[in-house]
């Protein structure tokens, strides 16, 4: 094993038993009388643990091929969607579950935040599930004496510490598992979604020391769904795939991209979009000399738009037929918070001064916007149509729903859902200290 | 690495080269430990030896991997405490508990059995000749009704950490000795109340008993462990199991009603041989179970090799059924 290389992992592969993922409590009385036919087999599969009941049942690997080598000190995130084996992958590197095929090496120790509060008995005081945890963790007694104090100060539960931890609020508890599980000091890390638990200043915290243990030259694997915090912390992103390994590249946002792209579902083709069209409200319109037929969103490059993030550009394409011989109205688009405030309107007149001299009997206006500075969420778009200023030709109220994906816009590590304002702006900070006059 | 073992320690060159001399013959055996898991030795995490952990599949029987519970020995002690502590936390009579549970099916067993079916009871005074085989039996039980539904009941742990999942089973028999030493008190009390003493000679022996009390809980708690993780409804065979087990070991009646060989070979079951062992070395009557209680050593370090064997090979899966 290479001198520079934490992990190094070759033609993994894990095999489950779809029953046994599924029907996890079996009775022995089942698998008695599934087997009365075999009994030769029954003794087998006692002794090694298969049941009889699923013999000869689908299997599916949860990995598969799976090789990469991990340097020292590099930050890896894995990201794919639910079941595509990240999960697998972490309880494999911990030897929680062994593989089906394949090798890991492993240099150093190796700690994980899959375990925060492993161990944990409410029954017992701080103090003691500190020593208890430790034990489980792997640290040793004098080890835990040694770091006892910095981990009750981290953990900011100083006053309770011999108080049972039934009688914590949850967040004490968490910060007390935390601070424990921090302290291991592991060469390899591995974190998984913990940072879903707990509230903001608790995922602040374990964001803030998963980058200091990567900071001091440790090795870290992150598995999460956030894909700000992917962004931020990692200097590599590895993409899992039913099982394999879809991308792996040092370029973490076009990891990223990738995976975005390919979420949702594939067999659906629309479901693959980043929006969707409401097509009642495209279906109700009663004009006969002007109509639209369709609206869709797409990239600048004029592919479907599978992917709409935070300050990314796109094109509104808006298709009519049209009797030539109308007066030309106005196209206009508005864009709308899932809570119906309006956050802007663009309108070819006299809006943005865009002047369309003439429509054809079939044709389309695109409406390009350059940067779409809304933070995370669903968003609605209406198209209306509007002649001499005033009368409304054509009115699609939400006639398109659009999913703008969060983004670490400011680069803090946290991407903005709309729950923290609708839009983002550039901005930065300063702090001055007054001087006292006099 | 076409080995069977779930996880190889000795592996690269420089832990043998480099590691060993500087560290001395107390951590050898930690050492290969040290790779193993994440039990740093100072000296050894810090330096850019090549502690190596490998990861492969297991395939069909494992070696016990003792020295890795060996390393792993302070986990067993806190998860023991553990126990222990919490299993009296939040009862209103606390570790009392221990010494009423055998002295009331003492009452209770001296009432129906002694007084009211006249049991022969090897000429003692019945509550005491019952009594201490209650003594070990309630060790027995207990440990192995623990230890049989450990693996379940851990199941946060053993989902969410590696450790030598032996930890687990060990430490639900290791839990019922402070137990046992509480209701050994109450037989002290007998004993000056009947004014039975047992000698100097006999009463060496009974450390050996309890162990093989205790190996034979957690052989077979093992076996019982590694299914019950599989199969739900071992925990109910088990309150059968031991309810029948006792009536099939002389709690409440002596084993004098056999004459050899058949006496001999009640030592099958290794808990026969725990029993007359206790009332040998506790109470000096009756003759000296030799030879039943070689025949009971002999089936209980079978059971507990057998358990161990077993328990690896299955604990392997452990992570995936719980």
């Amino acid at each position: 094993m290479n001198e520079n290389l934490a992990i190094q992992i070759a033609g993994l592969g894990k095999q489950y038993r779809i029953g046994a993922l599924q029907a996890r409590e079996r009775t022995l009385a089942e698998t008695l009388s599934d087997s009365l036919a075999r009994p030769w087999q029954i003794a087998r599969s006692l002794l090694r643990r298969e049941n009889p009941a699923h013999a000869g049942k689908q299997t599916f690997w949860a990995l598969r091929d799976v090789t990469f080598d991990v340097e020292r000190g590099e930050v890896v995130g894995i990201i794919g969607r639910n079941g595509a084996g990240k999960s697998t992958l972490l309880k494999i590197l911990t030897r929680i579950t062994n593989p089906t095929e394949g090798t890991i090496r492993l240099r150093g120790r190796v700690g994980s935040l899959l375990e925060v509060g492993t161990g944990f008995h409410p029954e017992l005081t701080g103090r003691e599930n500190t020593y208890l945890n430790g034990a489980i963790l792997g640290m040793r007694r004098e080890e835990v004496d040694r770091k006892f104090d910095e981990i009750v100060a981290f953990s900011g539960v100083e006053k309770f510490i011999d108080t049972p931890v039934k009688h914590y609020s949850s967040g004490m508890y968490l910060r007390l598992a935390f601070a424990v599980a921090a302290h291991l000091e592991p060469d390899i890390l591995l974190v998984d979604e913990v940072l879903a638990v707990g509230d903001a200043e608790f995922q602040k915290k374990c964001l803030g020391k998963m980058g200091e243990v990567a900071g001091e030259g440790r090795t870290v694997l992150f598995v999460s769904h956030n894909m700000g915090a992917v962004e931020h912390l990692c200097t590599r992103a590895m993409l899992l795939e039913e099982g394999r390994v879809a991308l792996d590249d040092t370029d973490v946002p076009k990891v990223i991209t990738q995976y975005l792209h390919r979420a949702g579902t594939p067999d659906q083709d629309e479901a693959n979009l980043a929006y969707r069209v409401n097509r009642e409200v495209l279906a109700a319109q009663n004009r006969a000399d002007i109509r639209i037929t369709g609206v869709s969103l797409h990239t600048v490059d004029g592919e479907p738009l599978r992917l709409l993030r935070t300050n990314d550009p796109f094109v509104v394409r808006i298709a009519y037929e049209a009797d030539p011989a109308i007066a030309v109205p106005a196209f206009v688009v508005r864009f709308r918070s899932m809570f119906g405030q309006e956050i802007f309107r663009l309108g070819t007149m006299p809006i943005s001064g865009f002047d369309i001299p003439r429509l054809g009997p079939r044709g389309c206006v695109e409406l390009t916007i350059e940067s779409l500075p809304v933070t995370g969420g669903e968003y609605y778009i209406d198209v209306r149509l509007v002649a001499q200023r005033v009368e409304r030709l054509v009115w699609l109220e939400d006639v398109v729903a659009v999913d703008v994906t969060e983004k670490d816009v400011y680069g803090s590590g946290m991407a903005l859902k709309n729950n923290r304002g609708l839009i983002v702006v550039q901005h930065h900070w300063a702090h001055r200290v007054a001087e006292h006059a006099g | 690495m076409g080995g069977t073992q779930f996880f190889k320690w000795p592996l690269t060159p420089a832990v043998g080269a480099n590691a060993i001399p500087r560290q001395g013959i107390e951590s050898l055996l930690s050492m290969s430990l040290s790779n193993v898991q994440p039990q740093p030795l100072p000296t050894a995490a810090d330096d850019d030896s090549d502690d190596i952990i490998l990861i492969e599949p297991a395939h069909g029987w494992v070696s016990l991997g003792l020295r890795e519970l060996w390393q792993y020995r302070e986990l067993l002690y806190f998860l023991t405490w553990r126990d222990i502590k919490v299993r009296y936390k939040q009862t209103l009579l606390g570790a009392s508990w221990a010494i009423l549970q055998p002295v009331f099916t003492m009452i209770v067993m001296s009432i129906f059995f002694g007084r009211l079916a006249k049991m022969p009871s090897d000429g003692m005074p019945y509550p005491i000749f019952n009594y201490t085989a209650l003594l070990p039996w309630t060790f027995f039980a207990g440990g192995l009704t623990r230890a049989a539904g450990s693996v379940v009941g851990s199941s946060g742990l053993i989902k969410k950490v590696y450790f030598p999942r032996l930890v687990v089973p060990i430490s639900g028999v290791l839990a019922g000795i402070p137990d046992f030493l509480l209701s050994f008190l109450v037989l002290f009390g007998m004993m000056i109340y009947y004014d039975i003493y047992p000698t100097a000679a006999s009463i060496i022996w009974l450390p050996l008993f309890l162990l093989l009390a205790g190996v034979t809980a957690l052989g077979v708690g093992l076996w019982f462990a590694a299914l019950n993780a599989e199969y739900r409804d071992i925990r109910y065979l088990i309150t059968f199991i031991t309810q029948f087990w006792m009536y099939a070991t002389p709690v409440v009646y002596p084993a004098s009603l056999l004459n050899d060989p058949w006496k001999t070979l009640y030592g099958l079951n290794p808990m026969v041989g725990v029993v007359e062992g206790f009332r040998w070395t506790l109470l000096g009557k009756g003759s000296s179970p030799g030879p039943m209680v070689a025949v009971s050593a002999v089936v209980a370090v079978l059971l507990l090799i057998g358990g161990a064997y077993y328990f690896r090979r299955m604990e392997k899966t452990f992570a995936d059924v719980v």
